[in-house]
């Protein structure tokens, strides 16, 4: 006798989005259901691995670990930490990029200040190379979002852990006349023992909430995995196996609840979760 | 699941006997519902009515204890899909597989490598929980033989996996006192492996690939009498595996389907490390109450039991650490001191920013149950005297040689009433953790 299952089925979906523009552009987002629920609803895009390099590392080919995407923290316009102007991260950003040949994530420093004198000239510099940019939090985003509107760019929206912030970041850009489908949402990274469950659980209130409607919670996830596990003594300091091994259990965790963009650090752990995604990813439907 | 007190009337006769000693049976009914009667009051209730309401009081799904004394696990009766609904209880079991066709060396090898495999982790000891003995040799003899070795080895809990009823009760006569879970790999020799289940009183887990097939072995085990049952998927891609554990808890939960309503359980199946690494996580993360694994390598379990650590901390009490002094970095008697609460984000936040600063600081927390600063600040848990309480009574004092605290810009209100009530000269910091670096490394 077969079990009488519930199976749910939801009216919202996630917004997909596109980085990058031609034939290496990668699509994220799109879910009608919770991770890897095929029998429920469908996840038309596979989630994405961005390898995370710095404007600071050595020049080079970043590893070869099967992602499709790269992530540049522009670490090095740091007041502390170089004060790179803005033209010479445009420089470096670019020979990155010719290098590369792929779709970019850039990132500034963190210092609200410098990025806001450096972003705008970094997005113009790329301008309708679609790329996305971040981060924009709740009492810094104005400039960086006028300058991805005006450039044709997506932008990254930060809060803190709290579901009601997301949403309010979210609704403060798209009132500036930002399309909110090219808004990506970063709930916030924690690694694995450092309060992963408390961003596991917010992501799958937002998901649950946006399935039921909530457009202003419907954008895709973008979790900084790397650095977050990298500052753990778990990863630095058990030998370089392990701390693979936390960055793969933290992204794990993260896809469960609903990853759309993972931005990782070392490249064996990139490798090991597009691997898993791809694992993951043959149960869907045709 | 509870039913209400209409429910219940559906199932009684409606003919208002009074013989129960209610004046109707809707009356009788409502008093069910308050558990203020018994159901045996009523001689003319049915057979099925009386099954449906037995098991509707029952948990949706089952306790299944593995073991005995204080190691024993206990997996199941979860109440809720999502843990920010409420929590999940009984967290999943780590088992390590042990296969009969290993040699005596290679299995005494393997059981002190998971004899180790705990650790200490934020005030509590983590640790895998079982292994499973497998027949793989497809031999009574060999099996016979490794069960010995296993259990006289380890005090962890055991599961014994074959195919073979009679292996497993040979296997039963000598353990029977632990208390192991009996895993049936083969649906054909489900009838030997529910008598022997029922002979040494242990728990059962049945092997199937579907929760339709899953479901019938179940109803055939309860039948005869079998009460603490286990739902073993076989291999067939992760995600599969996951929607049979996402859809036996709903049904569970939301139709108090009885036939699913059990743990469920998988072996993993990945081959090298960081690959079935991600598969147990995502077990772990998605519902099962026991999970295989064949790696005993400390850097591979020590993630997966914090993995599980994490997704079973209960979303209402937040993760402490301890109220008291951390040094960060080579620190002098000159350093910094910042205050903060003990909430551990918080704290672990707060104390990365100041590892990256490379400014050696100190970082006193104050015990605000738990709460991050602004939400210790509104409950007045994190006060201008409970920080001075803090200062007076940690001993800080006596560590260094200057009297200023960095208080979190988000709490600057608290400035003037912490210098007059501690006497500390205090200095507002950035209102974001991130702020930390450029803030500690301006202060020199
Ligand atoms: S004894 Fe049973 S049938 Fe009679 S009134 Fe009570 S509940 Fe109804």
């Amino acid at each position: 006798m077969p079990v009488e299952l519930i199976k749910e089925k939801y009216s919202g979906a996630i917004n997909t989005m596109e980085i990058g523009k031609g034939a290496g552009a990668v699509k994220i987002g799109g879910e009608t259901t919770l991770p890897f629920l095929f029998e429920e609803g469908a996840m038309p895009n596979k989630p994405i691995v961005a390898l995370e390099i710095l404007d600071t590392d050595p020049p080079g080919r970043p590893a070869d670990c099967g992602v499709t995407l790269l992530c540049v923290r522009l670490a090095g316009i740091h007041p502390d930490n170089g004060n790179k102007s803005a033209d010479d991260a445009v420089k470096s950003l670019k020979s990155i990029a010719a290098g590369a040949g792929m779709p970019l994530v850039i990132t500034g420093c963190g210092d609200a200040e410098k990025d806001n004198e450096v972003l705008p000239k970094v997005s113009q510099a790329f301008r309708g190379e679609n790329c996305l940019f971040g981060i924009a939090t709740q009492n810094n985003y104005k400039t960086l979002a006028a300058t991805c509107l005006a450039d044709g760019h997506s932008i990254i929206a930060e809060s803190p852990i709290d579901i009601n912030i997301a949403k309010q970041v979210n609704i403060l850009i798209s009132d500036m006349g930002f399309d909110p489908k090219r808004i990506v949402m970063h709930p916030t990274t924690t690694s694995l023992g450092y309060g992963m469950e408390y961003v596991y659980s917010i992501m799958e209130r937002a998901r649950l909430a946006a399935f039921v409607g909530d457009r202003m919670l419907a954008m895709p996830f973008i979790l900084f995995i790397g650095q977050e596990v990298w500052k753990t003594k778990e990863a630095k300091e058990a030998g370089e196996i392990q701390g693979i091994n936390w960055e793969i259990s933290t992204s794990v965790s993260m896809l469960q609840a609903g990853a759309d963009l993972l931005v990782m650090r070392h490249p064996e752990a990139a490798r090991g979760i597009v691997k898993y995604i791809d694992e993951m990813m043959k149960g869907a439907k045709p | 699941m509870a039913l209400s007190g209409l429910d219940i009337y559906k199932l009684l006769p409606k003919t208002n006997c009074r013989d129960c000693g209610f004046s109707t049976c809707l009356a009788f009914a409502m008093a069910l519902a308050q558990k203020k009667a018994s159901l045996d009051k009523c001689p003319h209730v049915t057979d099925s009515a009386r099954e449906a309401l037995e098991s509707a009081s029952q948990p949706p799904i089952k306790l299944v204890t593995i073991g005995k004394g204080e190691s024993r696990i206990e997996i199941g009766n979860e109440t809720v899909m999502y843990r920010h609904e409420q929590k999940f209880y009984h967290p999943t079991a780590i088992g390590i597989l042990v296969e009969d066709t290993l040699i005596e060396a290679e299995i005494a090898k393997t059981i002190s490598e998971i004899n180790g495999l705990h650790f200490e982790r934020v005030g509590q000891t983590i640790g895998v929980n079982l292994v499973c003995i497998k027949n793989s040799s497809k031999t009574a003899d060999k099996f016979l033989a490794a069960v010995c070795r296993v259990a006289s080895a380890t005090k962890l809990n055991l599961a014994l996996s074959s195919s073979d009823g009679a292996s497993v009760s040979a296997g039963l006569a000598i353990i029977k006192d632990r208390r192991p879970l009996v895993i049936c790999e083969d649906q054909d020799a489900i009838d030997d492996f529910i008598n022997t289940a029922l002979e040494y009183n242990v728990p059962l887990a049945v092997t199937s690939s579907t929760l339709d097939e899953a479901s019938e072995l179940t109803a055939k085990a309860k039948k005869l009498g079998l009460e603490e049952l286990v739902i073993n998927i076989k291999a067939k891609g992760i995600a599969s595996r996951i929607q049979d554990f996402t859809f036996a808890r709903r049904a569970a939960l939301r139709k108090n389907i009885r036939t699913v309503g059990y743990p469920v359980m998988a072996f993993t199946d990945s081959g090298e490390s960081p690959q079935e690494l991600a598969e147990a996580v995502s077990y772990v993360l998605k519902y099962a109450g026991l999970v295989i694994v064949k790696n005993t390598k400390k850097e591979f379990i020590f993630p997966l039991l914090v993995a599980r650590q994490d997704v079973y901390q209960d979303p209402q009490k937040p993760v402490q650490v301890e109220p008291k002094i951390y040094e960060i970095g080579k620190v002098t008697k000159d350093s910094p001191l910042l205050v903060t609460t003990n909430f551990s984000i918080t704290y672990f936040t707060v104390a990365g920013e100041v590892e990256s600063s490379k400014v050696p600081s100190r970082i006193l927390c104050c015990d605000a149950e738990g709460m991050s600063v602004l939400t210790a600040w509104a409950a007045e848990k994190f006060t201008a005297e409970t920080i001075a309480d803090t200062l007076d009574k940690s001993g800080i004092k006596d560590m260094i040689s200057h009297k200023r605290v960095i208080i979190p810009g988000y709490v600057s209100v608290l400035s003037g009433k912490l210098e007059e009530v501690s006497g500390w000269q205090v200095a507002v910091g950035p209102r974001e953790a991130s702020g930390i670096p450029n803030y500690l490394r301006g202060l020199r």
